[in-house]
Protein backbone atom coordinates (compact mmCIF):
# COMPACT_ATOMS: atom_id res chain seq x y z
CA UNK A 1 0.00 0.00 0.00
CA UNK A 2 1.19 3.64 -0.95
CA UNK A 3 1.91 5.83 2.02
CA UNK A 4 -1.13 7.77 3.88
CA UNK A 5 0.94 10.96 4.29
CA UNK A 6 -0.08 12.32 1.24
CA UNK A 7 -1.96 15.53 1.02
CA UNK A 8 -5.07 15.27 -0.64
CA UNK A 9 -4.77 18.03 -2.72
CA UNK A 10 -1.54 15.54 -4.30
CA UNK A 11 -4.34 12.97 -5.72
CA UNK A 12 -3.45 11.45 -8.74
CA UNK A 13 -4.44 8.05 -9.46
CA UNK A 14 -1.90 5.40 -10.35
CA UNK A 15 -2.58 2.25 -12.61
CA UNK A 16 -2.45 -0.51 -10.31
CA UNK A 17 -1.21 -4.01 -10.86
CA UNK A 18 -3.92 -6.64 -11.41
CA UNK A 19 -5.22 -7.79 -7.97
CA UNK A 20 -3.50 -5.20 -5.59
CA UNK A 21 -5.21 -3.37 -3.30
CA UNK A 22 -7.05 -0.56 -4.80
CA UNK A 23 -9.47 0.57 -1.63
CA UNK A 24 -9.52 -0.20 1.53
CA UNK A 25 -12.49 0.60 3.93
CA UNK A 26 -10.82 0.45 7.67
CA UNK A 27 -12.51 0.32 10.95
CA UNK A 28 -15.28 2.18 9.42
CA UNK A 29 -18.03 3.12 11.49
CA UNK A 30 -20.97 5.04 10.90
CA UNK A 31 -24.46 6.09 12.29
CA UNK A 32 -27.98 8.01 11.05
CA UNK A 33 -28.96 9.53 14.58
CA UNK A 34 -29.16 6.49 16.61
CA UNK A 35 -29.43 3.75 13.96
CA UNK A 36 -25.54 2.51 13.76
CA UNK A 37 -25.21 1.05 10.00
CA UNK A 38 -21.35 0.07 10.36
CA UNK A 39 -19.13 -0.65 13.46
CA UNK A 40 -15.88 -1.07 13.01
CA UNK A 41 -16.19 -2.17 9.57
CA UNK A 42 -13.12 -3.81 7.17
CA UNK A 43 -13.57 -4.20 3.31
CA UNK A 44 -10.68 -4.42 1.08
CA UNK A 45 -11.12 -4.27 -2.67
CA UNK A 46 -8.78 -5.40 -5.60
CA UNK A 47 -7.52 -3.88 -8.47
CA UNK A 48 -9.58 -5.46 -11.70
CA UNK A 49 -11.69 -7.88 -9.55
CA UNK A 50 -16.03 -7.52 -9.39
CA UNK A 51 -16.44 -7.18 -5.54
CA UNK A 52 -19.82 -7.24 -4.66
CA UNK A 53 -21.48 -6.65 -1.82
CA UNK A 54 -24.54 -8.26 -0.22
CA UNK A 55 -26.62 -7.84 2.35
CA UNK A 56 -30.59 -7.39 3.59
CA UNK A 57 -32.48 -4.10 2.98
CA UNK A 58 -31.22 -1.29 5.39
CA UNK A 59 -27.72 -2.89 6.30
CA UNK A 60 -25.86 0.21 4.61
CA UNK A 61 -24.76 -1.36 1.20
CA UNK A 62 -25.38 1.55 -0.64
CA UNK A 63 -23.78 4.01 2.67
CA UNK A 64 -20.75 2.16 1.45
CA UNK A 65 -20.52 3.22 -1.62
CA UNK A 66 -21.94 6.96 -1.17
CA UNK A 67 -19.01 6.93 1.28
CA UNK A 68 -16.46 5.88 -0.77
CA UNK A 69 -17.55 8.63 -3.61
CA UNK A 70 -17.72 10.96 -0.87
CA UNK A 71 -21.91 11.61 -1.16
CA UNK A 72 -21.26 10.60 3.06
CA UNK A 73 -18.31 10.51 5.37
CA UNK A 74 -17.79 7.81 7.93
CA UNK A 75 -18.11 9.10 11.65
CA UNK A 76 -14.85 7.24 11.85
CA UNK A 77 -12.41 5.00 10.43
CA UNK A 78 -10.49 5.69 7.18
CA UNK A 79 -11.18 4.69 3.82
CA UNK A 80 -8.03 4.74 1.79
CA UNK A 81 -8.00 4.55 -1.87
CA UNK A 82 -4.72 3.60 -3.54
CA UNK A 83 -3.08 5.13 -0.13
CA UNK A 84 -5.12 8.49 -0.14
CA UNK A 85 -7.31 8.69 2.89
CA UNK A 86 -10.28 9.87 1.42
CA UNK A 87 -11.97 10.26 4.53
CA UNK A 88 -10.05 13.60 4.96
CA UNK A 89 -10.81 15.30 1.39
CA UNK A 90 -13.15 18.61 0.96
CA UNK A 91 -15.80 18.47 -1.75
CA UNK A 92 -13.01 20.36 -3.87
CA UNK A 93 -10.45 17.49 -3.54
CA UNK A 94 -13.03 14.99 -4.24
CA UNK A 95 -13.47 16.25 -7.80
CA UNK A 96 -10.13 14.18 -8.77
CA UNK A 97 -11.61 10.99 -7.28
CA UNK A 98 -14.82 11.30 -8.91
CA UNK A 99 -13.01 11.30 -12.36
CA UNK A 100 -11.72 7.94 -11.57
CA UNK A 101 -14.30 5.92 -9.54
CA UNK A 102 -17.77 6.38 -10.82
CA UNK A 103 -21.32 5.61 -9.72
CA UNK A 104 -24.70 3.59 -11.34
CA UNK A 105 -27.49 4.93 -9.30
CA UNK A 106 -30.09 2.79 -8.32
CA UNK A 107 -32.67 4.46 -10.28
CA UNK A 108 -30.06 5.55 -12.78
CA UNK A 109 -30.88 9.27 -11.56
CA UNK A 110 -31.01 10.52 -15.10
CA UNK A 111 -31.39 14.41 -15.06
CA UNK A 112 -35.08 14.85 -16.58
CA UNK A 113 -34.07 17.86 -17.98
CA UNK A 114 -31.63 16.70 -20.28
CA UNK A 115 -31.97 14.10 -22.97
CA UNK A 116 -29.94 11.00 -23.20
CA UNK A 117 -27.24 12.61 -24.93
CA UNK A 118 -26.88 15.73 -22.69
CA UNK A 119 -27.10 13.35 -19.69
CA UNK A 120 -24.51 11.44 -21.22
CA UNK A 121 -22.42 14.28 -21.98
CA UNK A 122 -22.65 16.03 -18.31
CA UNK A 123 -19.24 14.32 -16.98
CA UNK A 124 -17.32 15.23 -19.57
CA UNK A 125 -18.12 18.65 -19.84
CA UNK A 126 -17.59 19.07 -15.94
CA UNK A 127 -14.39 17.15 -15.80
CA UNK A 128 -12.87 18.62 -19.20
CA UNK A 129 -14.28 21.73 -19.62
CA UNK A 130 -12.08 22.60 -22.62
CA UNK A 131 -12.94 19.56 -24.85
CA UNK A 132 -14.20 20.48 -28.04
CA UNK A 133 -17.85 19.37 -28.81
CA UNK A 134 -17.07 17.25 -31.66
CA UNK A 135 -15.67 14.92 -29.52
CA UNK A 136 -17.56 15.12 -27.18
CA UNK A 137 -20.63 14.29 -29.12
CA UNK A 138 -18.27 10.73 -30.54
CA UNK A 139 -17.32 10.38 -27.09
CA UNK A 140 -21.23 9.99 -26.46
CA UNK A 141 -21.96 7.75 -29.06
CA UNK A 142 -19.01 5.51 -28.19
CA UNK A 143 -20.58 5.07 -24.70
CA UNK A 144 -23.90 4.74 -25.67
CA UNK A 145 -22.74 2.19 -28.31
CA UNK A 146 -20.94 -0.12 -25.51
CA UNK A 147 -24.19 -0.07 -23.65
CA UNK A 148 -25.97 -1.25 -26.74
CA UNK A 149 -28.29 1.94 -26.93
CA UNK A 150 -26.92 3.89 -30.20
CA UNK A 151 -28.43 6.74 -31.38
CA UNK A 152 -30.39 7.47 -28.58
CA UNK A 153 -29.07 10.72 -27.86
CA UNK A 154 -32.17 12.68 -28.31
CA UNK A 155 -34.37 10.69 -26.26
CA UNK A 156 -35.84 12.06 -23.12
CA UNK A 157 -35.40 10.18 -19.74
CA UNK A 158 -39.01 9.65 -19.82
CA UNK A 159 -39.23 8.00 -23.13
CA UNK A 160 -37.02 4.77 -21.51
CA UNK A 161 -37.25 1.99 -19.56
CA UNK A 162 -36.37 0.76 -16.74
CA UNK A 163 -33.30 -1.43 -18.22
CA UNK A 164 -32.83 1.33 -20.79
CA UNK A 165 -32.23 3.89 -18.24
CA UNK A 166 -29.83 1.92 -16.47
CA UNK A 167 -28.11 1.54 -19.13
CA UNK A 168 -27.75 5.22 -19.77
CA UNK A 169 -26.81 6.12 -16.05
CA UNK A 170 -24.14 3.71 -17.31
CA UNK A 171 -22.83 4.99 -20.14
CA UNK A 172 -22.87 8.71 -18.18
CA UNK A 173 -21.13 6.65 -15.92
CA UNK A 174 -18.29 5.33 -17.98
CA UNK A 175 -17.77 8.31 -19.94
CA UNK A 176 -14.80 9.56 -18.43
CA UNK A 177 -13.27 6.31 -18.99
CA UNK A 178 -13.39 5.66 -14.52
CA UNK A 179 -11.03 3.02 -13.21
CA UNK A 180 -13.58 1.92 -10.25
CA UNK A 181 -17.01 1.56 -11.24
CA UNK A 182 -19.78 1.40 -8.38
CA UNK A 183 -23.32 -0.42 -8.98
CA UNK A 184 -26.03 0.48 -6.91
CA UNK A 185 -28.50 -2.46 -6.62
CA UNK A 186 -28.08 -2.81 -10.54
CA UNK A 187 -30.86 -5.70 -11.17
CA UNK A 188 -33.58 -4.59 -8.40
CA UNK A 189 -37.37 -3.51 -9.84
CA UNK A 190 -36.18 -5.25 -13.21
CA UNK A 191 -37.48 -8.47 -15.31
CA UNK A 192 -35.49 -11.74 -15.63
CA UNK A 193 -34.32 -11.10 -18.87
CA UNK A 194 -33.02 -7.37 -18.18
CA UNK A 195 -31.71 -8.33 -15.21
CA UNK A 196 -29.46 -11.10 -16.90
CA UNK A 197 -28.66 -8.34 -19.95
CA UNK A 198 -27.29 -5.99 -17.30
CA UNK A 199 -25.04 -8.72 -15.75
CA UNK A 200 -23.73 -9.09 -18.85
CA UNK A 201 -23.03 -5.77 -18.98
CA UNK A 202 -20.97 -5.92 -15.49
CA UNK A 203 -18.92 -8.75 -17.24
CA UNK A 204 -18.38 -6.66 -20.16
CA UNK A 205 -16.93 -3.59 -18.37
CA UNK A 206 -14.33 -5.65 -16.53
CA UNK A 207 -13.48 -7.62 -19.69
CA UNK A 208 -13.57 -4.25 -22.67
CA UNK A 209 -12.61 -1.35 -19.71
CA UNK A 210 -10.40 -3.53 -17.79
CA UNK A 211 -12.73 -1.87 -14.44
CA UNK A 212 -12.83 -2.59 -11.14
CA UNK A 213 -16.54 -2.96 -9.83
CA UNK A 214 -18.26 -2.69 -6.71
CA UNK A 215 -21.63 -4.03 -6.85
CA UNK A 216 -23.92 -3.64 -3.86
CA UNK A 217 -27.45 -6.06 -3.87
CA UNK A 218 -29.54 -8.25 -2.72
CA UNK A 219 -30.15 -10.07 -5.94
CA UNK A 220 -28.34 -13.66 -5.18
CA UNK A 221 -28.26 -15.16 -9.04
CA UNK A 222 -26.53 -11.37 -10.11
CA UNK A 223 -24.20 -11.78 -7.33
CA UNK A 224 -23.21 -14.89 -8.06
CA UNK A 225 -23.21 -14.31 -11.87
CA UNK A 226 -20.95 -11.09 -11.65
CA UNK A 227 -18.82 -11.32 -8.59
CA UNK A 228 -14.96 -12.50 -8.10
CA UNK A 229 -15.68 -12.14 -4.43
CA UNK A 230 -18.53 -11.73 -2.77
CA UNK A 231 -18.63 -9.75 0.67
CA UNK A 232 -21.61 -10.29 3.24
CA UNK A 233 -22.59 -7.35 4.98
CA UNK A 234 -24.69 -8.25 8.52
CA UNK A 235 -25.03 -6.85 11.71
CA UNK A 236 -23.01 -3.46 10.98
CA UNK A 237 -19.43 -5.55 9.43
CA UNK A 238 -18.62 -7.61 6.87
CA UNK A 239 -18.93 -11.43 8.41
CA UNK A 240 -17.61 -12.75 5.66
CA UNK A 241 -15.54 -12.30 1.92
CA UNK A 242 -14.92 -15.36 -0.58
CA UNK A 243 -15.06 -16.51 -4.32
CA UNK A 244 -18.75 -17.66 -5.01
CA UNK A 245 -17.63 -21.34 -4.13
CA UNK A 246 -16.51 -20.33 -0.85
CA UNK A 247 -19.50 -18.04 0.06
CA UNK A 248 -21.95 -20.67 -1.62
CA UNK A 249 -20.66 -23.39 0.98
CA UNK A 250 -20.27 -21.07 3.71
CA UNK A 251 -21.47 -22.19 7.66
CA UNK A 252 -21.48 -18.65 8.35
CA UNK A 253 -25.11 -18.19 10.04
CA UNK A 254 -25.80 -15.08 8.54
CA UNK A 255 -24.85 -16.19 5.27
CA UNK A 256 -26.25 -19.21 5.41
CA UNK A 257 -29.76 -17.41 6.16
CA UNK A 258 -29.15 -15.18 3.41
CA UNK A 259 -28.51 -18.11 0.78
CA UNK A 260 -31.42 -20.87 2.57
CA UNK A 261 -33.81 -17.51 2.46
CA UNK A 262 -33.06 -17.42 -1.24
CA UNK A 263 -33.91 -21.74 -1.70
CA UNK A 264 -36.73 -21.23 0.06
CA UNK A 265 -37.92 -17.99 -2.32
CA UNK A 266 -37.40 -20.31 -5.52
CA UNK A 267 -38.59 -23.69 -4.57
CA UNK A 268 -40.87 -23.05 -1.93
CA UNK A 269 -42.06 -26.67 -1.90
CA UNK A 270 -38.75 -28.21 -0.57
CA UNK A 271 -35.70 -27.72 -3.37
CA UNK A 272 -33.71 -30.78 -4.43
CA UNK B 1 -18.21 -15.78 15.61
CA UNK B 2 -20.59 -13.88 17.68
CA UNK B 3 -23.59 -12.29 16.77
CA UNK B 4 -24.74 -9.13 17.98
CA UNK B 5 -28.26 -8.18 18.95
CA UNK B 6 -30.07 -5.81 16.88
CA UNK B 7 -29.81 -2.25 17.74
CA UNK B 8 -33.51 -1.12 19.26
CA UNK B 9 -34.23 2.24 17.04
CA UNK B 10 -33.62 4.63 19.74
CA UNK B 11 -36.00 7.39 18.40
CA UNK B 12 -39.04 5.49 17.77
CA UNK B 13 -38.77 4.12 21.74
CA UNK B 14 -38.03 7.53 23.06
CA UNK B 15 -41.70 8.95 21.94
CA UNK B 16 -42.41 12.19 19.96
CA UNK B 17 -39.72 14.55 20.44
CA UNK B 18 -40.04 17.14 22.79
CA UNK B 19 -40.51 20.59 22.46
CA UNK B 20 -37.16 21.42 23.78
CA UNK B 21 -36.09 19.12 20.94
CA UNK B 22 -37.90 20.62 18.04
CA UNK B 23 -36.48 24.38 19.00
CA UNK B 24 -32.94 22.52 18.92
CA UNK B 25 -34.04 21.14 15.34
CA UNK B 26 -35.16 24.70 14.17
CA UNK B 27 -31.92 26.23 15.26
CA UNK B 28 -30.02 23.74 13.49
CA UNK B 29 -31.89 24.07 10.09
CA UNK B 30 -31.54 27.87 10.57
CA UNK B 31 -27.87 27.39 11.05
CA UNK B 32 -27.80 25.10 8.10
CA UNK B 33 -29.51 27.79 6.17
CA UNK B 34 -27.17 30.51 7.22
CA UNK B 35 -24.46 28.27 6.22
CA UNK B 36 -25.74 27.49 2.55
CA UNK B 37 -26.67 31.64 2.18
CA UNK B 38 -23.04 32.09 2.45
CA UNK B 39 -21.80 29.00 0.56
CA UNK B 40 -24.40 30.42 -2.45
CA UNK B 41 -23.12 33.83 -2.36
CA UNK B 42 -19.63 32.85 -2.39
CA UNK B 43 -20.29 30.87 -5.44
CA UNK B 44 -22.39 33.90 -7.02
CA UNK B 45 -19.26 35.79 -6.88
CA UNK B 46 -16.72 33.55 -8.32
CA UNK B 47 -16.56 32.00 -12.50
CA UNK B 48 -17.55 30.32 -13.63
CA UNK B 49 -21.08 31.79 -14.29
CA UNK B 50 -24.19 30.23 -15.51
CA UNK B 51 -25.15 33.07 -17.56
CA UNK B 52 -27.88 30.63 -19.54
CA UNK B 53 -29.35 28.74 -16.07
CA UNK B 54 -29.92 32.54 -15.01
CA UNK B 55 -31.68 33.03 -17.86
CA UNK B 56 -33.57 30.30 -17.83
CA UNK B 57 -34.80 30.63 -14.34
CA UNK B 58 -35.36 34.34 -14.85
CA UNK B 59 -37.36 33.68 -17.91
CA UNK B 60 -39.45 30.74 -16.46
CA UNK B 61 -39.72 32.09 -12.79
CA UNK B 62 -40.40 35.95 -13.72
CA UNK B 63 -42.53 35.83 -17.11
CA UNK B 64 -44.55 32.97 -15.67
CA UNK B 65 -45.63 34.80 -13.01
CA UNK B 66 -46.39 38.11 -14.50
CA UNK B 67 -50.18 37.40 -14.60
CA UNK B 68 -50.61 36.35 -10.74
CA UNK B 69 -48.63 39.07 -9.64
CA UNK B 70 -50.17 42.00 -12.35
CA UNK B 71 -53.96 40.09 -11.58
CA UNK B 72 -52.70 40.60 -7.48
CA UNK B 73 -51.59 44.13 -7.94
CA UNK B 74 -54.58 45.39 -10.23
CA UNK B 75 -56.96 44.15 -7.49
CA UNK B 76 -54.73 45.06 -4.94
CA UNK B 77 -55.32 48.86 -6.67
CA UNK B 78 -58.81 48.49 -6.96
CA UNK B 79 -59.81 48.17 -3.27
CA UNK B 80 -57.66 50.31 -1.74
CA UNK B 81 -58.71 53.32 -4.07
CA UNK B 82 -62.41 52.44 -3.48
CA UNK B 83 -60.85 52.68 0.76
CA UNK B 84 -59.41 55.33 0.71
CA UNK B 85 -61.91 57.52 -1.72
CA UNK B 86 -64.73 56.72 0.69
CA UNK B 87 -62.71 57.57 3.87
CA UNK B 88 -61.07 60.65 2.35
CA UNK B 89 -64.39 61.75 0.81
CA UNK B 90 -65.60 61.76 4.25
CA UNK B 91 -63.34 64.54 5.29
CA UNK B 92 -63.88 66.45 2.32
CA UNK B 93 -60.16 65.24 0.88
CA UNK B 94 -60.73 62.73 -1.73
CA UNK B 95 -58.60 64.83 -4.49
CA UNK B 96 -55.71 63.31 -2.03
CA UNK B 97 -56.29 60.00 -2.84
CA UNK B 98 -53.91 59.64 -5.59
CA UNK B 99 -51.49 61.08 -2.50
CA UNK B 100 -52.50 57.79 -0.68
CA UNK B 101 -52.83 55.21 -3.14
CA UNK B 102 -49.27 55.38 -4.65
CA UNK B 103 -47.73 55.30 -1.13
CA UNK B 104 -49.22 52.23 0.21
CA UNK B 105 -48.64 50.56 -3.06
CA UNK B 106 -45.33 51.56 -3.88
CA UNK B 107 -43.71 51.41 0.01
CA UNK B 108 -45.85 48.59 1.09
CA UNK B 109 -49.13 46.81 -1.01
CA UNK B 110 -46.94 46.23 -4.20
CA UNK B 111 -43.59 44.36 -2.56
CA UNK B 112 -45.25 42.63 -0.04
CA UNK B 113 -48.81 41.57 -2.36
CA UNK B 114 -46.46 40.40 -5.12
CA UNK B 115 -43.77 38.01 -2.30
CA UNK B 116 -46.60 36.58 -0.90
CA UNK B 117 -48.46 35.15 -3.97
CA UNK B 118 -45.93 34.75 -6.43
CA UNK B 119 -43.33 33.75 -3.94
CA UNK B 120 -45.11 31.31 -2.79
CA UNK B 121 -45.81 30.23 -6.24
CA UNK B 122 -41.80 30.36 -6.95
CA UNK B 123 -41.12 29.46 -3.70
CA UNK B 124 -43.19 25.73 -3.84
CA UNK B 125 -42.30 25.53 -7.34
CA UNK B 126 -38.34 25.30 -6.53
CA UNK B 127 -38.85 23.04 -3.44
CA UNK B 128 -40.76 20.72 -4.98
CA UNK B 129 -38.33 20.47 -8.19
CA UNK B 130 -35.19 20.19 -6.23
CA UNK B 131 -36.68 17.94 -4.07
CA UNK B 132 -38.30 15.52 -6.55
CA UNK B 133 -34.49 15.61 -7.89
CA UNK B 134 -33.07 15.17 -3.96
CA UNK B 135 -35.36 11.95 -3.49
CA UNK B 136 -34.23 10.67 -7.08
CA UNK B 137 -30.61 10.91 -6.38
CA UNK B 138 -30.18 13.66 -9.40
CA UNK B 139 -28.64 15.84 -6.79
CA UNK B 140 -26.32 12.74 -5.70
CA UNK B 141 -25.29 12.30 -8.89
CA UNK B 142 -24.49 16.01 -9.81
CA UNK B 143 -22.40 15.57 -7.22
CA UNK B 144 -21.01 11.89 -8.41
CA UNK B 145 -20.13 13.49 -11.38
CA UNK B 146 -18.27 16.21 -10.43
CA UNK B 147 -20.45 19.06 -10.34
CA UNK B 148 -21.46 21.14 -7.78
CA UNK B 149 -25.13 21.18 -6.76
CA UNK B 150 -24.70 24.29 -5.29
CA UNK B 151 -23.37 26.23 -8.16
CA UNK B 152 -25.80 24.29 -10.95
CA UNK B 153 -29.11 24.48 -9.27
CA UNK B 154 -28.90 26.64 -5.97
CA UNK B 155 -26.96 30.15 -7.63
CA UNK B 156 -28.88 30.30 -10.78
CA UNK B 157 -32.32 30.05 -8.83
CA UNK B 158 -31.67 32.47 -6.10
CA UNK B 159 -30.13 34.73 -8.44
CA UNK B 160 -33.28 34.70 -10.49
CA UNK B 161 -35.30 35.34 -8.09
CA UNK B 162 -33.18 38.09 -6.57
CA UNK B 163 -33.90 39.76 -10.43
CA UNK B 164 -37.40 39.18 -10.89
CA UNK B 165 -39.27 39.80 -7.35
CA UNK B 166 -38.05 43.35 -8.04
CA UNK B 167 -39.28 43.57 -11.35
CA UNK B 168 -42.50 42.25 -10.94
CA UNK B 169 -42.55 44.74 -7.77
CA UNK B 170 -42.24 47.61 -10.47
CA UNK B 171 -45.42 46.10 -12.59
CA UNK B 172 -47.33 45.42 -9.71
CA UNK B 173 -46.57 49.34 -8.59
CA UNK B 174 -47.72 50.43 -12.49
CA UNK B 175 -50.54 48.34 -12.61
CA UNK B 176 -52.01 48.76 -9.17
CA UNK B 177 -51.72 52.50 -9.30
CA UNK B 178 -53.56 52.70 -13.02
CA UNK B 179 -56.35 50.23 -11.71
CA UNK B 180 -57.23 52.73 -8.68
CA UNK B 181 -57.39 55.47 -11.14
CA UNK B 182 -59.40 54.52 -12.98
CA UNK B 183 -61.60 53.15 -10.35
CA UNK B 184 -61.32 56.31 -8.28
CA UNK B 185 -62.39 58.21 -11.92
CA UNK B 186 -65.50 55.79 -12.16
CA UNK B 187 -66.49 55.88 -8.40
CA UNK B 188 -65.89 58.92 -7.38
CA UNK B 189 -65.57 61.26 -10.49
CA UNK B 190 -61.91 62.24 -9.84
CA UNK B 191 -59.74 62.83 -13.06
CA UNK B 192 -56.93 60.83 -13.97
CA UNK B 193 -55.07 63.76 -14.24
CA UNK B 194 -55.79 65.03 -10.72
CA UNK B 195 -55.18 61.24 -9.49
CA UNK B 196 -51.43 61.36 -11.25
CA UNK B 197 -50.78 64.96 -10.70
CA UNK B 198 -51.34 64.41 -6.58
CA UNK B 199 -49.51 61.19 -6.67
CA UNK B 200 -46.76 61.99 -8.55
CA UNK B 201 -46.05 65.53 -6.39
CA UNK B 202 -46.17 62.72 -3.39
CA UNK B 203 -44.22 60.18 -4.22
CA UNK B 204 -40.36 60.30 -3.72
CA UNK B 205 -37.61 57.93 -4.73
CA UNK B 206 -36.79 56.73 -1.54
CA UNK B 207 -40.64 55.67 -1.41
CA UNK B 208 -39.98 53.95 -4.67
CA UNK B 209 -36.59 52.75 -3.88
CA UNK B 210 -37.89 51.37 -0.72
CA UNK B 211 -40.44 48.74 -2.61
CA UNK B 212 -37.90 47.89 -5.00
CA UNK B 213 -35.13 47.33 -2.16
CA UNK B 214 -38.28 44.69 -0.50
CA UNK B 215 -38.37 42.87 -3.60
CA UNK B 216 -35.11 41.94 -3.94
CA UNK B 217 -35.11 40.96 -0.11
CA UNK B 218 -37.93 38.89 -0.15
CA UNK B 219 -36.69 37.59 -3.69
CA UNK B 220 -33.31 36.59 -1.82
CA UNK B 221 -35.60 34.55 1.02
CA UNK B 222 -38.20 33.02 -1.49
CA UNK B 223 -35.22 31.76 -3.40
CA UNK B 224 -32.80 30.40 -0.55
CA UNK B 225 -35.57 29.00 1.50
CA UNK B 226 -37.09 27.17 -1.76
CA UNK B 227 -33.43 25.97 -2.44
CA UNK B 228 -32.95 24.63 1.37
CA UNK B 229 -36.07 23.27 1.75
CA UNK B 230 -36.09 21.17 -1.83
CA UNK B 231 -32.16 20.37 -1.12
CA UNK B 232 -32.86 18.78 2.95
CA UNK B 233 -35.87 16.88 1.96
CA UNK B 234 -36.20 13.50 3.70
CA UNK B 235 -38.83 10.60 3.40
CA UNK B 236 -39.51 10.59 -0.53
CA UNK B 237 -42.44 11.71 -2.21
CA UNK B 238 -44.17 12.81 1.23
CA UNK B 239 -41.17 14.31 1.99
CA UNK B 240 -41.70 16.44 -1.20
CA UNK B 241 -44.87 17.47 -0.48
CA UNK B 242 -43.87 18.28 3.24
CA UNK B 243 -41.07 20.72 2.06
CA UNK B 244 -43.65 22.66 -0.47
CA UNK B 245 -45.70 23.27 2.18
CA UNK B 246 -42.85 24.48 4.61
CA UNK B 247 -41.93 26.60 2.17
CA UNK B 248 -44.70 28.24 1.54
CA UNK B 249 -45.42 28.88 5.40
CA UNK B 250 -41.84 29.63 6.20
CA UNK B 251 -41.74 32.45 3.40
CA UNK B 252 -44.68 34.12 3.96
CA UNK B 253 -43.73 34.48 7.66
CA UNK B 254 -40.02 35.49 6.70
CA UNK B 255 -41.86 38.17 4.44
CA UNK B 256 -44.02 39.85 6.92
CA UNK B 257 -41.00 39.32 9.58
CA UNK B 258 -38.26 41.23 6.77
CA UNK B 259 -40.83 43.91 6.04
CA UNK B 260 -41.55 44.88 9.41
CA UNK B 261 -37.17 45.07 10.14
CA UNK B 262 -37.02 46.47 6.14
CA UNK B 263 -39.80 49.48 6.78
CA UNK B 264 -38.23 50.28 10.22
CA UNK B 265 -34.88 50.76 8.55
CA UNK B 266 -35.90 52.93 5.83
CA UNK B 267 -38.46 54.64 8.05
CA UNK B 268 -35.19 56.17 10.32
CA UNK B 269 -32.87 57.02 7.32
Amino acid sequence: MRSSSQTPSEFAFQPPRPGEQLIYFEHLTKAFGAKRVYDDMDLDVRAGETLVVMGGSGTGKSVLLKCLIGLLSPDTGRILFQGHDLTRFTEEQFIPVRRHVAMVFQGAALFDSLNVGENVAYPLREHFPDMPADEVRARVAEKLALVDLPNTERLMPSDLSGGMRKRVGLARAIATEPEVILWDEPTTGLDPVTTQSINVLINSMKTRLGCTSIVVTHDMVSAFTVGDRIAMLANRRIVQVGNPREMLHSTVPEVRAFLDARRVELFPGGAR
Amino acid sequence: MTTRQPEVDAAAASGPPSLMDRAKERLESLGALSRMTGQVFSRAVRPPYDWRGLVYHTESLGVRSLPIALLTAMFAGLVISLQFGYFLSRFGVQYTVGRVVILTLFRELAPVLTALTVGARIGSGIAAELGAMTVTEQVDAIRALGADPLRKLVVPRVLACLIVLPVLTVFADVVGLVAGALVVNFQYAITLNLFFQGALDAVLMPDFASGVFKGAVFGLIIGLVGCFRGLTVEGGTEGVGRATTQTVATTSVSVCLADFFITQLTLSL
